[in-house]
């Protein structure tokens, strides 16, 4: 007689939005494991059909409240390349900026409310041990710096009012920017020792052939531009190309059991991962001094194939942002002359992919004659990684399985959230072409 | 006792859970010491552990857009004592009520090769559509201060008191220029609740109405102001139908606004 076993979570708690687990064993072995996405799709591709161009940052915010800035850098910058406008090198540094205060604030969250707790074996955030409170203190300052940073760039922290395409409304006044470099500063050294202490967790014994996919670029740590690159873990490169081929190597699949697309990369339907542990391996040549030094300290051999060393990769990630925002705060001497490029509206089409907290966001638009958007496609990190995060899910479980249904249960769902699913993101969005 | 508090998710994008989790991880200056006095039995994006219910107060972000949302909107309900929605999503229904307007099988097969797969409802609607809901906390997202008010506000029990005026009387009170009057801008200050420090303006930009209609909108005034300043009937059509387009006074307008004659719909 065959023992099956069942584990399923209808619910997954510390994620954004809503998800579940499904695992069947049969004798040993793992029949199904799925991660089930069943939030209700909002469908964005055709919210912004008929839209002017200049709302369209507006309306894809909404599609994260965690990450709306990653949304508006990708469609600002595709629409510009559809317009054929060019921005300026300032413009481009109150970007990056910008962008840094969303991975400062996302990856806070990440790290210490969401992630950690499954270390220090405490349901969240509000029930961790008296000696934690440092910790979670000092993370809840770094979250709120990064707040701070997308208020002043930004307008304010959720949904930005001060992005448009072609740049800003209004250059921020140099006051209020210089006086973020106090903070910026012991954002630095906080995330130093962020770095210094999570790398002490306990990991489980668990390297996967990870591909990796994210933005490289030849100046800078990946944010707002670069090619797609592909790369295993043993350091192979698989892929290099310009945003513009995206969609010929990368295919999206629907599943029964999500309402998220899963994305494979062609020909062979490769299962791949994005976000920090992507970036790390495929940048790290690229971080800021002090970042390159607390990666090279963490003791880890990167690129890791441990999803659950990511909490390490997002640690390192708040000093490269910290570092990065700090450098360039302290270069704005003064609002830009020009803080936006003007532009008419035109028929066009272009896509753009940019770095959001979680990994690569792929943009295309098409402007019709009318100046209004014709067609809308929109990939989130997400959706990308959900069937690599399905393979590992299969490959951890029979590691688990000699531990009771709870606590079986509860590792699967500690890995689930090593990879910071935004589900709101993923479900979201999804295309045909007509 | 300290207040028993849960915090649900239905379509929406997290920003306004976001604002609530900012509200109370910066125990800003508004809310004070609030936080510790408070019992978070429920909220799944931030803690694993789930209190039984009932509690004292449901917090509510996003809008009902599936057959499965409307059974578990009346549990939640069931089990709240007070019920707050929080945001556009929850109080009018979200960018996503756009849906609305057109025909769901043309949004889903946009969307997903298999439609089959996907149950949603026609309609993306507020929860006040579904339930009675205690008090609305306006948005696009809610504004962490505000939200302040209103957790004060039930904890010692009384109704939350929070402007009813337009965005035009944050902007003349920080003696912000009127990008409409100075710039020719098409803003909906005039005719938009006011909770947000009418940033946009303060950022020489329109207002696009995060915060949904104030207490007595005249939009039919407003527009036909701007149009007759040049801006077409089309652009302000978008205008008001965005992040609370299913609030009464947008919807009525845009309806307006997009009939051939500019007769208000009957």
């Amino acid at each position: 007689m065959s023992r099956v076993r069942k584990l399923s979570v209808k619910s997954l708690t510390r994620v954004e939005g809503e998800g579940g687990l499904c695992v069947r064993v049969a004798d040993g072995t793992v029949e199904i494991a799925e991660f089930n996405i069943y939030e209700p799709p909002r469908f964005f591709e055709k919210l912004v059909v008929g839209r002017e161009v200049r709302e369209v940052p507006d309306i894809v915010a909404r599609i994260c409240g965690i990450c709306p800035v990653a949304y508006q850098m990708s469609a600002c910058q595709a629409l510009e390349q559809a317009l054929g406008i060019e921005t300026t090198p300032a413009i481009a540094a109150l970007r990056r900026i910008l962008y840094c205060g969303e991975w400062i604030q996302s990856h806070s969250l990440h790290v210490h409310l969401l992630d950690a707790p499954d270390f220090l074996g405490c349901e969240s955030g509000f029930s961790m041990p008296p000696e934690r409170a440092p910790f979670l203190e000092r993370g809840l300052r770094m979250k709120q710096i990064g707040s701070r940073l997308i208020e002043v760039l930004g307008g304010r922290a959720v949904h930005p009012i001060n992005v448009t395409v072609g740049g800003f409304y209004k250059s921020p006044p140099a006051a209020e920017v210089q006086a973020l470099l106090p903070d910026l500063e012991w954002g630095i050294a906080a995330a130093e020792a962020l770095v210094a202490e999570v790398a002490c967790f306990e990991f489980p014994d668990f390297r996967q052939p990870h591909e990796y996919v994210a933005v490289r670029a030849d100046d800078e740590y990946p944010m707002n531009h670069g090619r797609v690159v592909a790369m295993t873990v043993a350091g192979r490169r698989m892929l290099d190309i310009p945003v513009a081929d995206y969609e010929r190597h990368f295919r999206e699949r629907q599943v029964p059991h999500s309402t998220a697309l899963h994305s494979l990369i062609e020909p062979d339907g490769r299962a791949y991962l994005c976000g920090p542990l992507a970036r790390m391996a495929t940048s790290r040549d690229l971080l800021p001094p002090r970042a390159r030094r607390a990666a090279d300290a963490s003791g880890i051999d990167w690129p890791s194939g441990n999803p659950f060393q990511a909490i390490v990769a997002r640690a390192i990630e708040l000093v490269a942002a910290f570092e990065e925002a700090a450098r360039i705060a302290g270069d704005y001497a003064a609002p830009l002359a020009v803080p936006r490029i003007e532009y008419a509206a035109k028929a066009g089409e272009a896509c753009h992919a940019t770095e959001a907290p979680r990994g690569l966001l792929y943009h295309r638009y098409r402007i019709g004659d009318d100046g209004l958007i014709a067609a809308a496609a929109i990939v989130p990190p997400t959706s990308q990684n959900q069937a690599r995060i399905e393979a590992d899910l299969k490959a951890y479980l029979p590691t688990v399985l000699d531990r009771d249904d709870a606590d079986a249960t509860r590792r699967c769902e500690h890995l689930i959230r090593t990879y910071d699913p935004c589900i709101s993101c993923a479900t979201h969005f999804l295309r045909i072409e007509r | 006792m300290p207040p028993r508090i849960a915090i649900y998710k239905f379509a929406s994008c997290d920003g306004c859970q976001m604002q609530l989790l900012d509200a109370i991880g910066r125990a800003r200056p508004q809310l004070g010491d609030l936080a510790a006095h408070l019992e978070i039995e429920h909220f799944l994006e931030a803690r694993s552990r789930i209190g039984a219910g009932p509690y004292d107060v449901g917090f509510v972000e996003g809008s009902v857009s599936t057959p499965d949302d409307v059974e578990r909107l009346e549990e939640i309900r069931r089990q709240c004592r007070f019920l707050v929605t929080i945001g556009a999503c929850a109080t009018a229904g979200g960018i996503q009520a756009l849906r609305n307007w057109a025909h769901i099988d043309d949004f889903v097969a946009a969307v997903y090769a298999a439609p089959s797969f996907i149950e949603s409802l026609a309609t993306s609607t507020p929860i006040a559509d579904h339930v009675a809901v205690d008090f609305e906390l306006r948005g696009c997202p809610i504004d962490p201060g505000q939200l302040a008010q209103v957790i004060s506000a039930f904890v010692v029990g009384r109704r939350p008191r929070l402007p009813g005026y337009a965005v035009c009387v944050e902007c003349k009170a920080q003696g912000t220029v009127c990008v409409a009057v100075a710039k020719g801008i098409a803003c909906l200050g005039p005719v938009t609740q006011a909770g947000c420090g009418a940033i946009c303006p303060a950022h020489d930009r329109e207002c696009f109405g995060c915060y949904g209609p104030d207490q007595s909108p005249n939009l039919v005034s407003l527009t036909g102001f701007y149009e007759r300043h040049g801006a077409s009937r089309e652009s302000l059509g978008r205008l008001v139908q965005s992040f609370n387009a299913w609030a009464p006074e947008f919807r009525t307008e845009h309806d307006r606004l997009a009939a051939s004659d500019g007769a208000p719909p009957t």
